[in-house]
């Protein structure tokens, strides 16, 4: 389990990394926290002609608040997302997450661009992303766009990103403060990428809901916004029927698929009991921190 | 490009240099190049946590990194925890509390245990659980480990808050 | 005999301070500035006939020293010695056929591991795909694919066993149960992979190997004829620290004999250590089985006699020891229980999987599981408490030793007392009662109860059974019994005190348990005592039985070891009476001296001695031998062969174990959560119960990990679908659950300091506690646990099929209707 011969570069900037991806075309791969791609290399699943490293790219990595967004630089570590105080404030949802995300010694060098750009479904981020309804921006030859996730996600470990582009930064939208949030996962062993997991945001009082977001993880190709399960807290509150209803409604909509440790109709069903249980502590925590 | 390169960092506060290829693993390069074998190998794919050390203070898999990515890197290993012949509180609470039997994954859990002291000197029983939960050990049922991190932060306390 | 109270004190190892400072020595340590080193090429097929190799382009590559195959395998080497007669040719890599995934096929040797993998993918193999069959069942089947041409059916063994007369005990039963069961695929992964090194020399004809291997064993005879090379041509020499083995590293030695043949071939030194990926592939684990049971009771609960139908799976080729995974528990088949009339009938079955050996608990986690939910399920359907229906069926107290239908020879035992120990530390009646709150609450609350028999000390005259009496009748056929273990003890020119044994520890703290031993029998502190125990077959004192495997170390190793110390202070004494002019019986070895029973006159301590025996051997009485040291070889006279009734003391010391553990199922998710678990061991003396708690800890993790989480899995090709950590679930911390011990004690009247073994504890029994745990919880709406390990997606399917969660209890289906058919789900049955 060594990893196969490759061309590694380690350029200082964007523009420089873009270049070196122009160059190999298909056969390079770009390495972030390396925590999926240096065991995909150490498996020889993975056998680019070039590693091209961002970790030496000055700028790209860092948390600022610009206009209502929490903004990431796409090198930006698990681990310094999880200790930020700028986070806890304003995206508390998103500490909860991370600290889901395989664990400390994972979180030390995983970015949260890499795990976005390596679009696992079953990880916490993109369902984060999708929840928050929040943007990447990626950079190319051509120059820079701004592309929300439902653009982004194509399909397991697919995203539009093009292979000369490079995911520069991600943007999340400060979280209400208000609002009630909650992450479910249901996973076989602590720590590992959850068979369902449930990103929950809700605002409004006991009984009314004026927002409602959902987004699952593992539950289908690509992380799934739950829009009707959405609009039906939306009209009919958050009280325990209405939550109910919600929950059956996700189940409905994912299309998961069967796997080794769980069938697709035990995901649906996970589906339903974490939307729930994730609406549910959402709610309890609904009116401010 | 995929020529050898030259990495030098430093190993428990010792500057190393060495030449390798740019594919090899830290771990290959700690345990050849630089002699320490106290960092084990034991997955390769970043699950078991037996090659845990601390880069730039922060416990990290060297299996998922390269030594070229280490350029610079201040690295601290298990055979840098004891000072002279006196073993760390963290590496006396373990022996106390019969927190190792083969020991294969012990220098990977003491320095993972460390990490999760310093971020949080004072945890709970389940987060000590969940912080070593980094790390696989097969033979103690991880009943011992559990006692000896909390054994030594009573020991550690204040001093290392981040 | 003098005591200074060194047994059973929780004295910290002295074997932590290396391993805590990262200076221990592990295979992958050991300086080898030579060496070159070896990747395996591997079969991606399950099945397949081998037409060809190319290695030319391997050979080009810069770096590369040599290239081995199959080819090579068949010319230069001859197949491994099986334990049964079927013609099964098992070589050290694949020769005319692979027979599963990951099986070498070659190994291509350079200057570093990362070339030596560039230069296995060039290794051209040309392969026919042939059809493959991995369920132990299907591969009997007529029209299933044969692996094995030369035996013509994928039966590698059948025996049938009859102990008293079982028909007589079902035709006169009242009630009988029948049930089918399923038991995983398990491997313990230690956390080390294997690891050989081995250098050739031409010259003297010699080979040495290094090896983090746990044996000699049987396995190194059985290697040294493979490699054509005399026993004492092939040195083994294991490193001191070894990074667990749980069994597993048993079943190394095909890859000593390839490693050790590319080093004949290439001249080179040859390093190999096994990634993970080629572990969790092709190393080694326990088999799956189908079992089928029967079980013929009256109705107040006696048990009459069993009958038990085993299919194990052994995978591509019946590997040595196998097929001990149906004969090690032979002694103790009726586990804790009287009846006496048995009927087995074992099915050892090659299919397209990895092969299996001796795991933790060989064969003890499936024979308990069945036995356990079969008691259980007479429990259930008499209408009785499953406490009671044990103890009805408990073998008494005063009954020791007890001799078992199956030619066991239980040394000694208080099963009632640890049992009610048990249920005293769980609260049994309290629990019930918080049961029934629970119950009437709606939640799915369990608890399960499991007894077993903890075998320790192989006989290795168990595998015998294998073979037919007649066969055994033959006059050419050889009888195997025996366990034994060898110990020196000596005292140095300065009077320090070293032990040297060749026992292979894996982490259970020998060094700590030899010091201990010695300091209590010669009046020393345990760190007076320097404790050598590397395995060197060319230094040691060993033989056939030698290793570290079946537990053996807490009797066997502890018995040799004190043997040799009392030994040598026997020999101190009378070297200390003659020093003071008295006759042997009017001193006394006491307080760390010889001494005159009068109290008066002088005293000589060992350091004392040491300084005239070994400077002045003149001063030495008449008579005496030179030196001050003793060896002792310690063995079991109740380690027998095989009788013609097929009846054997399968192992020699047999403690016991009872468990309690109470479980809360989700039946929204399936997930199971242990609230409560209880286990009460009895090993005898405890000689470090420090080290006894480690084991019981770190074996009830293995025992749970099969219960929920550890499963290889096959697809129907053969492809093995577990070979990474991210699948094959090996528990965390977080999984761990608290767990509440006891210890009660009957010394062995085998063993010097009347210990046993325990190291393979909870894997015996947590399995079955889990599953009578989780049956019990989900009780109320019939379904019942009969596979392993629970995966939740599948007991959630079974529970929303049961009409749980919301749904009204139902009365459980029958019994005996729950038999799935062989294409059911692997899990969670």
């Amino acid at each position: 389990m060594k990893p196969p011969k490759f061309d590694y570069h380690a350029p200082t900037t964007v523009d420089e990394a873009i270049t070196l991806l122009s160059r190999y075309g298909d056969d390079a791969k770009l390495l972030a926290g390396g925590q999926s791609l240096m065991p995909l290399l150490n498996f020889r699943l993975a056998r680019p002609a070039a590693l091209i490293d961002l970790n030496r790219v000055e700028g790209l990595a860092g948390i600022r608040e610009v206009d209502g967004q929490v903004r990431f630089g796409a090198m930006t570590r698990q681990r310094a997302i999880e200790f930020s105080p700028v986070v806890a404030r304003r995206l508390p949802l998103l500490v909860e997450a991370t600290k889901l995300v395989g664990h400390l010694p994972i979180r030390s060098r995983g970015t949260i661009g890499g795990s976005i750009a390596h679009a696992d479904p079953a990880a916490e981020y993109p369902a984060v992303l999708a929840a928050l309804d929040g943007e990447v921006v990626v950079r190319g030859p051509r120059g820079e766009r701004v592309v929300k996730p439902a653009d982004f996600f194509q399909t397991y470990l697919t995203t539009t990103l093009g292979r000369d582009e490079v995911l520069t930064e991600v943007r999340l939208p400060a979280m209400d403060g208000k609002a009630g949030w909650a992450f479910e996962e249901f996973s076989r062993r602590h720590g590992d990428f959850a068979l369902v997991g449930i990103a929950a945001i809700v605002a409004g009082d006991g009984a009314r809901c004026t927002m409602a977001r959902l987004a699952t993880a593992g539950a289908g190709p690509v992380p799934v916004r739950l829009r009707a399960a959405e609009r039906i807290l939306e009209s009919q509150g958050l009280g325990d029927a209405a939550i109910e209803a919600a929950a059956a409604r996700a189940a409905e909509i994912v299309e998961p698929d069967s796997d080794l440790h769980a069938s697709a109709a035990y995901r649906k069903n996970l589906t339903r009991v974490l939307t729930e249980r994730a609406v549910r502590r959402a709610v309890t925590r609904l009116g401010g921190r | 490009m995929s020529e050898p390169v030259t990495v030098r960092l430093t190993v428990n506060g010792v500057a190393h240099e060495g030449r390798c290829e740019p594919r090899k693993l830290l771990v290959d390069f700690i345990r050849e190049d630089l002699g320490l074998t106290g960092t084990h190998v034991g997955c390769e794919h970043g699950i078991c946590g037996a090659c845990t050390v601390l880069i730039n203070g922060e416990a990290a898999r060297s299996c998922l990194m390269l030594a070229v990515q280490a350029n610079g890197a201040e690295i601290a290993t298990v055979e840098g925890l004891a000072t002279g012949g006196t073993l760390h509180p963290l590496q006396e609470a373990f022996r106390e509390h019969h927190g190792l039997q083969c020991g294969f994954c012990t220098p990977g859990m003491l320095m993972t245990a460390l990490d999760l002291l310093r971020v949080n000197p004072q945890p709970t029983e389940a987060e000590i659980r969940e912080g070593i939960s980094a790390v696989l050990c097969r033979c103690t049922g991880y009943h011992g480990i559990v006692k000896a991190v909390e054994a030594a932060a009573k020991v550690l306390v204040p001093a290392k808050r981040v | 005999m003098t005591s200074e109270g060194w047994i059973g004190k929780p004295v910290t190892r002295v074997e932590d301070a290396r391993l805590l400072t990262g200076r221990g020595t592990y295979i992958d340590d050991l300086p080898m500035p030579h060496a070159h080193h070896a990747a395996i090429v591997r079969s991606p097929y399950a099945h397949a006939r081998i037409l060809g190799y190319d290695v030319r382009a391997a050979l080009a590559m810069p770096g590369v020293v040599g290239v081995v195959t199959g080819a090579d395998v068949a010319a230069k080497t001859k197949p491994f010695a099986v334990g049964v007669t079927s013609p099964v040719h098992y070589y050290c890599t694949a020769t005319d056929k692979a027979r599963f995934v990951g099986e070498p096929v070659a190994v291509v040797v350079a200057r570093d591991r990362y070339t030596a993998e560039d230069a296995a993918e060039l290794v051209q193999v040309d392969y026919e795909p042939l059809p493959a069959v991995v369920d132990p069942e299907r591969a009997l089947d007529a029209d299933a694919p044969v692996l094995h041409e030369k035996v013509g059916t994928n039966l590698a063994n059948h025996r049938r066993l009859v102990y008293g007369d079982p028909d007589r005990a079902f035709a006169e039963a009242e009630v009988v149960i029948r049930e089918r069961f399923r038991f995983p695929k398990i491997g313990s992964t230690p956390i080390e992979t294997y690891g050989i090194v081995a250098r050739w020399d031409p010259i003297d004809e010699v080979l040495t190997i290094w090896a983090n291997f746990m044996g000699p064993f049987i396995m190194h005879p059985l290697t040294a004829r493979v490699l054509g090379l005399p026993e004492n041509r092939m040195r083994l020499i294991v490193p001191q620290d070894i990074g667990g083995s749980f069994g597993i590293k048993t079943s190394m030695f095909p890859y000593i004999a390839l490693i050790g043949l590319t080093a004949m071939t290439t001249g080179v030194t040859v390093k190999w250590i096994e990634d993970r990926r080629e572990h969790l592939l092709a190393s080694s684990s326990g088999t799956d089985r189908v079992a089928y049971r029967e079980l013929a009771a009256k109705k107040d609960g006696t048990i009459l006699g069993m009958r038990f139908r085993w299919y194990d799976n052994v995978g591509g080729y019946i590997r040595s020891p196998e097929p001990g995974c149906s004969y090690r528990p032979l002694g103790n088949y009726v586990g804790p229980y009287r009846f006496q009339h048995l009927e087995v009938e074992a099915s050892t079955v090659m299919t397209n999987k990895s092969l299996t050996g001796p795991n933790r608990g060989y064969a003890c986690g499936h024979l308990y599981f069945e036995s356990e939910r079969m008691v259980d399920l007479l429990a259930e359907k008499l209408g009785m408490d499953p406490v009671a229906v044990r103890k009805k069926n408990l073998i008494a107290t005063d009954a020791f030793p007890y001799r078992t239908p199956t030619g066991g020879l239980y040394d000694s035992g208080d099963y009632a007392g640890a049992f009610d120990r048990a249920l005293e530390m769980a609260r049994y009646d309290e629990l019930r009662r918080e049961q029934a709150k629970a119950r009437a609450a709606g939640r799915y609350v369990g608890i399960g109860i499991a007894l077993a028999v903890d075998p320790s000390v192989s006989n290795m005259g168990y595998v015998a059974t294998a073979l037919d009496p007649q066969f055994r009748a033959k006059p050419e056929y050889l009888a195997k019994s025996g366990a034994m273990e060898a110990a020196t003890v000596k005292v140095d020119p300065l009077g320090r005190v070293t032990a040297i044994l060749g026992t292979t520890p894996q982490g259970q703290g020998h060094q700590t348990i030899v010091s201990q031993i010695v300091a209590h029998e010669l009046g020393l502190t345990p760190r007076d005592v320097t404790v050598v125990d590397e395995m060197d077959t060319f230094t040691r004192i060993w033989s056939i039985s030698s290793g570290t495997y079946s537990s053996r170390f807490g009797s066997v190793g502890t018995s040799a070891t004190a043997l040799a110390a009392r030994k040598l202070r026997t020999k101190l004494v009378e070297y200390g009476a003659h020093l003071m002019s008295l006759p042997v019986d009017e001193v006394e070895w006491r307080e760390g001296a010889v001494r005159a029973k009068s109290g008066k006159g002088a005293s000589y301590t060992i350091k004392d001695l040491a300084g005239r025996g070994h400077w002045n051997t003149e001063s030495l009485p008449e008579g005496i031998e030179a030196g001050l040291q003793a060896t002792a070889v310690f063995h079991f006279d109740v380690a027998k062969a095989v009788d013609e009734h097929d009846r054997v003391n399968s192992s020699n010391t047999y403690g016991f174990i009872a468990e309690v553990m109470a479980v809360e199922v989700d039946p929204r998710t399936g997930a199971v959560k242990i609230l409560r678990y209880v286990t009460v061991h009895d090993a005898g003396t405890i000689i470090n119960p420090l080290i006894v708690e480690g084991q019981i800890y770190g074996g009830a993790l293995h025992g749970l990990g099969g219960a929920l989480y550890e499963d290889m899995q096959y697809d129907a090709d053969g492809q093995c679908l577990t070979a990474t950590f991210m699948d094959y679930l090996v528990p965390t911390a977080c999984e761990a659950p608290t767990i509440d011990i006891a210890h009660v004690s009957s010394p062995s009247p085998l063993t010097t300091l009347g210990s046993k073994g325990l190291g393979e504890s909870g894997t015996m029994t947590v399995p079955a506690v889990v599953a009578n745990a989780v049956s019990d919880a989900l009780a109320p709406i019939g379904v019942r646990i009969n596979e392993l390990p629970i995966n939740p997606s599948a007991l959630w399917a079974r529970i929303h099929q049961a009409g749980g969660p919301d749904m009204a209890p139902r009365t459980p289906h029958s019994l005996g209707a729950s038999r799935e058919t062989r294409d059911a789900p692997r899990s969670a049955g």
